[in-house]
This record gives C-alpha cells, structure tokens and sequence, in this order.
C-alpha cells in the first residue's frame, strides 16, 4: 500500500510552489523582445463608431502599432463562435448575430473593444491610447430584459425585439391537464441575480509568431486550451491547429469565466504576425469588471400545482435569461439545457413545461459561472417548495420527503429529458436534518428572540447534472463539439510516470487528485507520478475544466489509460518469467504469476520495455505509453442537502449566518480534504450570491458595481465555518463511480440562505425578497411589511 | 529615470524605474520576483501585500521610490532552502489555498497579524483578513490555517 491511493486526503502536490511564490501565472511570463498591449474599450454602452482617428496616438513614444475593427475587418477575421445552437419553438434556429473581436461600425457594452495599441511598454500603449480620436455617435441603450422584448432600441439590426431564442422543453399539454385537476396552485416571481465571477487572478495573455516556422503561441489565462486553439483556430483566425500552440500555465481561478474564448485571445495572436514580436496584455480588475463574462441573470415566473394531501402534480416555468450584448462561448446552453433540464430536482413531480427567452441587452455577455444554470434552477423550485409549504401549510421538511424520488426510483426519468442514473435524497436531507440539529432549532429560535434577533431556518434539496457530457447527447441538444476526456499515461523506462490530461488545473487540485489515481492504479507513490496540463503542444487532446466534469470524464480516461498500461505490462512479465498471460497478477505494483513465487516490480517490467532484450517483440510494440479518450455514458448526479440557521437583527436588518450544513453525495471521494476545500470554496459563492454579490448596470449601461469597493465579495468575517459533509451513493455511471465536487456548494446553498432570511422574518410578515439579500433590502422588508401590518 | 535601490529578502537591489512605478511592479517587472501578485486596481484584494520595514503592506499603494532604502520581504523571503516556514507550512497542512493567486498576500497578511498578536482568536483572524479577497477557498481553511501558523509560531 502506498497511502497515497484513492480516499486518502494526500497533501496537494502544487502547494510548494505556490506558497513559495513560484506558481507560473500568465502574467509572470515575459518573452524575449515582448511588447506589450493596451485595448481602448468603449466608454458607451450602445454607440456607431462614426470614426477612429489613431493618427497622434501613433506617433507618441514607442508606439509600435495599433489595430482597430476595420483593420480586422479588412482581413476578413471571424466573428467569435457560439458552441451550443439552441432552436426555437418552432424549430429555427436561434439567432447568432456576429461577434467580431475588435468592435466595428458600433459598440454594443461598456468595455466593448475598439482599439489595441500595441508598446514598447505597458504605460507607453496605455498612454498612447488616451490620443486615439473617436467619434461616437451615441445611441439609447437597452439594459432591462422587458425593455429590450419590448423592441425599439436593437442591440443587433438583424434581431427582432432582441430576442436571441425561445425554447422550450417538457409537455405543455400535460402540465396544463395537472394544473386543471390542482388543489392547490403556488406561484412565484424570482430575479436570480446577475454576478460577476472575479477569479483572483485577472485575464491575460501573450502572443507570438515565428516568422521562420509561421507558428504562432498564445499564452492564456484559459480553463480549456484545446478548445481555444479549435475555437480560435478554425473559426476566427484560420490558422490550423498544428501551427497554433495554446498555453494556460498557472491559472489563478476560473469559475466558468475562463472557459470562454475572448476576444483579446484572437486580438493579440492575429496581431503577433502584424508586428513580428511576441505582446503582452494583462487585464485591469476594472477591465475583468467590465469584460468578463458574467453570470446568472434570470426573470422568472414559477408556478407549482400540488393534490390536496401535498403531493406534486406539474410544474410550469417561464424564464427570461439575459445573454448580454453577444452570445459568449456557452451563453445560450447555461439557461436551456443546464437549467431547465434539472426542474425535476429531487421531486416525482410528474409534468413539467418550461419556456425560456433569452435577450441580448447592451452588457457584457453572460455565460456559465460557478454551476451554471443549476443554480438558477434549484433556487426556484426550493425557493417554490418553501412558499408551497407556508400556503399549504404543510411543514417544509414533510413536504420535501412526500415529493422525494426514493431510492429504489433509480434508474429514474425525469419529465425534462435527464434520467438520474443514481442518488438518494432522503439519506443526505436526514443526515443533514440531524447534523443540524433541525429539531432543536425552535428553542433556538425562542432563545435569539429573547435577545432581540429573529433566527430562521432554510432548507435546500437539490440535484445537479455535471460530469459533462455525453458527446453523443450534448451534441443532439445542439452541442458544437465533444465532450470526451483524453490522458495518455507515460510511463518512463525506471518506472516513474507522466499523465498528460486534457483538463485544466486551476484550483482543484488535479496534480494530486489525479496522481492519486495513477498511484492506485500502479500501486507506487505520488512521487512517482508527474499530471501535466495546460500545453497543446504537450497534451493530445482535452475539453478542458468546467462544468465539474475533471475527474468524472478525464479521471475515466486516466483509468483506462492505466489499464491499457497494465495490459501491456503483463504481457511483458509474461513473456519474463516465462507464464502465460493469464496466470500473470499484479497488485500493490508488483506482477506475479500466480501459484509461484516469481514476481517482478512495477519499474522492472517498464526498464524491460524500454530495454527490450528479453522481449515479446513479435506480439508486441516496445515502450509503455497509453492513450485513452473516454465518453460518458451519462451525466453525473450530485445532490445533497443544504440547511442555513441565520440571525437577523430587526432593528439594522443585518443578517448573520450562524450556522451553515452541507451533507453532500458526490459520488466516491478520491481525496477528501480537497473535496471538503471545493465545497467550501462554493458555499462561499453560493452565500455571496444569496446576501452580497449583485451586478448593477444603471439606464445607460454605465456598470455601478466596477471594483471591489462597488461589488461585494464575499470577505473572511461574512462567513461561517461551515459544517460540510459527504455521503457517497454508488452507482455513478462512470468506472470510478465519482460524481463532481466543484459547483454544488453554489448550486445549494443561495436558496437555503434565503429560506433562511425569510423564515426569520415570517413572524414580522415578510413573504419575498430578493438576492442579495443585503442589511438595506432586508430592513426595508421589515419596514414595508409593519406599514402594511398596519395599513391593515 | 531614477534609480531606486532597497534591500529585498536581504539582498540589496537596484534598478531604474519610470518614477510612476509602484512597489509591485518594481518588485514584479524590474526585479523579476513574481511571487507577488496584482489582483486588482483599487488596493483592496491583498495579493500583493509584502513587509516593508517589519510591517505588512499592498505593495500596490506604494510607490518604489518611496520604498528607497527599505527592507522588503516578499513571499520568495520566508522559505530556508526546500524547507517551509511554518506559516506556509500551515497553510499547506490544512489546505489554506487552492488556485494560489492569492496566496502569497494571504501568508504575508497572516505573518503580520501574528507578530502582533501571537495568539489570535478566529473572530480577530477573519476581521485581520478585511483586506485579503480570496475567491476559492470560502476562508474556512485560511482561517484554520492561520490559527494553527499562529500556534506552531509560538512552538
């Protein structure tokens, strides 16, 4: 046993260096004779560029060259791609108005880019930038999705009421047959609040070109090279991918932000060739404010029919989602097919019809982040479930386990196209139920009461679908691409070994959780094991990191990868010691042959591949090298229950958690400290989300919340200790039977908090609010709800 | 351009910088020492803090020349060789980090703090850690890391 295997919470095997200050972060990069980038972005939401003069900005102190959309233009650049088609109702498909990299003829949001000035230095351009002469003519901008329906002001000429798409999923004939027969109908009225991701480390990049070889380099601040170089490879610049090397080295936090190809990527690489010297940019924080792709940002309308005794029978949602000025990389699949999909939750509801708009506005796009569509999902229906339970007056958590799939439901197909492969809710919501001592919370509550604070409870069963994807189904749901993992596993002649992964590491700790695979499979020692990620020229292949998918689809093929190793192997100490192949046994990384005392180790079989002079040549090939590519054969189902105690103080409106419960089923748990490390790490975003974090765009597009003193992030003091716990259900329909880790704390928990607030507040007869659920909007809750008390 | 020289992790240094020149970019550009991070433009995320004379500081408030003739420790400063300095030592034990960009503000934020107060309370380490954003770990792990760095500190 090397204790290192799979269940052991190894040390992470990055910490060195970034503790040390070694971590190799984009913007730590310099290449030989660099020059460096500044972009000119649009100060208006909505304008024509009538003229860009960039005649004085040229001449100022080492300027080297600058770029504008017509210069693009005039090179016939791409627009940047969508890689999901959604169709209409009626079976068009949606509308994908162009997205060139540099604006040209108009700016469409507030950061748009005009103009790259490319310097000798980062001042130099940045100072140069300032002389560029542009005329804007300013145009109204539409900012708020009823107004952009509306029409009039058109983000694009070419979309009607900008609308891009309006989908829909389940049977609207069935649900509408449910609602006729309904008891009870309970509606509800949600914002899912617009977010902005803020990784810590800003984007960057730097490009260059080999005049020699007309091989160009990119360096990025990516969560999924491969799918940049194909994005930006073959669908903008024309370049075919064996000149084109992407890079994302160190990657200081992505959280869907960046999944996306953006358009500096394409800007400085198709600029590298221009000027024949590598350029560096890297992003102001107000720039990543303002040009990130953001997050969330739903409108919908929820109703819930439920029988007499409180039994589900349909469920109807209609949602309109914001996808900013553009459609990002993924902007139309995160509020279909990520979203809707998962109305079934954790419930036997049996009807479900969903319809969903989305709507380009005059801000920048809006694509996955942290969950990505769950979130949305599971705020509205346990939001919906909660306000069901107060007008029926069914307790919340009777309501919940009357309406729960039940364990021996699995296989179970949901009325929205998915089918849970596995899963038991009422195991995580009992266990969560105990952990937080549910039962104990009245005298809980009397006793805060007797201290001037209201104290609620909030509850939040949920499913999410991650592990993505079956290529084969994503691409029937309008999916561009695949969605497979790829490894090779590289065994060197004495016996260490290098898996080249096509995911990203960027956080999660795949250096280790990934050694640790490799480490069971051949029984040695992480040290023994190198994971390298992140180079194109390295890597075969990959779709990257995103959508929790890391160890459910690259683990499986690391583990066949190492299977195919082993197969081979055996071959070879067959051949050694002189037995037949199917007597040869290898456990604890030593091949034995069974019966007998002949055994050869791990790092001699592979010194024999390497040094094959005793070996089956005519069977088999020298070297110990592997390749795997595997394709799920279904989504993974985390789920789990979240529980939230908070104290609110009536007289500021101030909330504080007290107390915060995540019993989580993530499948098999390869390393449990970095498991419990990811659930925090979305506790975090799901609570920022819920009480602190919301984007504000004012009327003109001007966007309010553009720096950390504007936007609030979540700091040490807002937060709780959480009390996180895993209960692994089997059965995940991958070979390592892990299900994803990454998103379900910001999938759970927004509505537990929220449930929460409300609950603290029922006795003052506060029935909504909205997120963030800041001290100002709970006060004037309290204040509104005792007029109205009064009134009547 | 001015030449501005300071000692860093106990080394003198020198270099001339454009007199806009901020600590970090100082620290990051001319010197090479990019251990020190820039997460943000308004001095609030922390990546960047660093000791200037024995205190903690965003070296992104401070202008290099200002700093002339300082002692400068940075996150490259507080290793010996292979070998850990407690604090990050703590951090690595209760895994206090996961993508790392903020990690070097964080370690020379917390050393800070316990220099003046050796034995801190978790409440005075999350109000310590005001002016340190991180976006991965949701702080649960940070705040137990610095509690036991604070510990193993005071052997």
């Amino acid at each position: 046993m090397t204790g290192t295997g799979i269940g052991a919470s190894v040390k992470r095997v990055e910490d060195q260096r970034f503790l040390t200050g070694n971590g190799n972060y984009t913007d730590d990069i310099n290449r030989p004779g660099q020059s460096h980038a500044w972009i000119l972005r649009s100060p208006h939401a909505h304008a024509t560029l009538k003229s860009v003069d960039t005649s004085k900005a040229e001449k100022a102190d080492g300027v080297i060259a600058i770029f504008t959309g017509a210069d693009m233009a005039a090179d016939e650049i791409g627009g940047l791609p969508c890689g999901w088609q959604i169709h209409n109702k009626d079976g068009s498909p949606m509308l994908e108005p162009g997205h060139p990299p540099l604006a040209h003829e108009k700016v469409r949001y507030v950061g748009d880019q005009v103009a790259i000035v490319i310097a000798a230095t980062r001042d130099a351009a940045r100072d140069a930038a300032e002389l560029i002469e542009i005329d804007y003519g300013v145009l109204p901008a539409v900012i708020d999705m009823d107004s952009a329906l509306a029409g009039g002001t058109l983000v694009h000429d070419d979309v009607p009421n900008n609308r891009c798409f309006d989908w829909e999923i389940g049977e609207k004939d069935a649900v509408d047959e449910a609602f006729a027969a309904a008891d009870h109908v309970v509606s509800i009225d949600l914002v899912n609040n617009r977010l902005i991701p803020n990784a810590m480390e800003p984007r960057a990049a730097i490009s260059d070109f080999d005049r020699s070889t007309s091989q160009y380099t990119l360096f990025t601040t990516s969560q999924n090279p491969h799918v940049i170089r194909l994005l930006m490879g073959a669908f903008v610049l024309q370049i075919p991918e064996h000149k084109l090397r992407v890079v994302a080295p160190d990657v200081g936090g992505g959280f869907g932000s960046k999944i996306f190809h953006y358009a500096e990527e394409a800007i400085l690489t198709w600029a590298a060739a221009k000027v024949h010297q590598p350029i560096k940019w890297t992003a102001e924080r107000s720039e990543s404010f303002a040009t990130d792709a953001h997050g969330r940002d739903h409108e919908s309308h929820a109703e819930l029919a439920l029988d007499k005794s409180g039994k589900f029978l349909g469920l109807r949602v209609a949602t309109k989602a914001n996808v900013g000025a553009y459609l990002s990389t993924f902007g139309s699949s995160v509020p279909t097919y990520l979203y809707a999909t998962l109305l079934a939750g954790v419930y036997t509801t049996p009807a479900i019809y969903a319809e969903v708009q989305t709507v380009f506005t005059n801000t920048v796009p809006v694509d996955a982040y942290r969950g990505a569509g769950r979130p949305e999902c599971t705020y509205l229906l346990e939001r919906l479930v909660t306000k069901a339970a107060r007008e029926v007056g069914i307790d919340p958590v009777e309501l919940r386990k009357m309406n729960m799939i039940q364990p021996d439901q699995y296989p179970y197909q949901t009325p929205v196209a998915l089918m849970y492969d596995c899963g038991d809710s009422p195991a995580t919501f009992a266990s969560a139920l105990k952990a937080s001592d549910y039962a104990g919370f009245e005298k809980r509550r009397a006793a805060a009461e007797k201290s001037g604070k209201l104290r609620g409870i909030g509850i939040s069963t949920y499913v999410e679908a991650c592990g993505i994807a079956p290529s084969a189904v994503a691409g029937a749901l309008g999916a561009r691409a695949g969605l497979y993992e790829s490894a090779q596993v590289r065994v060197h002649p004495t016996g260490s070994v290098t898996v080249y992964t096509g995911t990203h590491n960027h956080g999660q700790g795949h250096e280790t959780t990934f050694a640790q695979l490799v480490s069971e499979s051949f029984g040695i020692p992480i040290d023994q094991i190198e994971i390298s990620h992140g180079d194109t020229d390295q890597v075969q292949f990959g779709m990257g990191t995103y959508g929790s998918r890391s160890l459910a689809v690259g683990g499986p093929a690391i583990l066949n990868a190492c299977n195919k190793v082993i197969d081979k192997a055996k071959k070879i100490a067959a051949h050694i010691m002189e037995a037949d192949v199917s007597d040869i046994e290898f456990a604890d990384g030593k091949f034995t042959v069974a019966g007998t005392d002949k055994e050869m180790a791990f790092g001699e079989i592979s010194l024999a591949a390497y040094v094959p002079h005793n070996y089956p040549i005519e069977e088999i090939e020298p070297g110990l090298d592997e390749n795997a590519f595997y394709d799920p054969l279904n989504f993974s189902f985390p789920g789990g229950a979240h529980i939230c105690e908070v104290e609110v103080d009536p007289e500021t409106g101030d909330s504080e958690i007290i107390s915060f419960t995540a019993v989580d089923d993530v499948g098999r748990v390869v390393n449990p400290m970095i498991v419990e490390g990811q659930v925090h790490g979305g506790l975090a975003q799901g609570v920022g989300q819920a009480m602190l974090e919301g984007c504000v765009y004012d009327d003109n597009g001007q966007l309010l919340t553009g720096s950390y003193m504007d936007y609030t992030m979540p700091r040490a003091d807002d937060l709780p200790n959480f009390s996180v716990a895993t209960q692994s259900v089997m059965g995940a329909s991958n070979p390592l039977e892990v299900k994803g880790v990454g998103e379900v704390g910001a999938i759970g928990s927004p509505p537990a908090v929220v449930n929460a607030i409300l609950d603290a507040l029922a006795p003052l007869g506060v029935e909504d609010i909205s997120m963030p659920a800041t001290p100002l909007k709970v006060w004037q809750a309290i204040q509104e709800s005792s007029v109205r008390q009064a009134a009547e | 351009m001015p030449t501005v020289s300071m000692t860093v992790n106990g080394k003198s240094v020198s270099a001339e910088v454009e007199p806009r020149t901020l600590l970090v970019q100082y620290l990051r550009e001319s010197l090479g020492m990019t251990g020190t991070h820039v997460g943000c433009d308004t001095s609030q995320c922390g990546a960047c803090v660093v000791h200037v004379n024995g205190e903690s500081l965003k070296s992104c408030t401070m202008l290099a020349a200002q700093a002339e003739g300082a002692d400068v420790t940075t996150i490259e400063g507080l290793a010996n060789g292979d070998e850990l300095h407690p604090m990050q030592e703590a951090f690595r034990e209760n895994h206090g980090l996961q993508c790392g960009f903020c990690t070097p503000g964080m370690v020379m934020s917390a050393l800070d703090l316990v220099q003046k107060n050796s034995d801190p309370s978790e409440q005075e380490v999350r109000e310590w850690l005001e002016g340190n954003l991180c976006r991965c770990t949701g702080y649960h792990n940070i705040v137990k890391s610095i509690l036991a760095g604070a510990q193993a500190l005071k052997g």
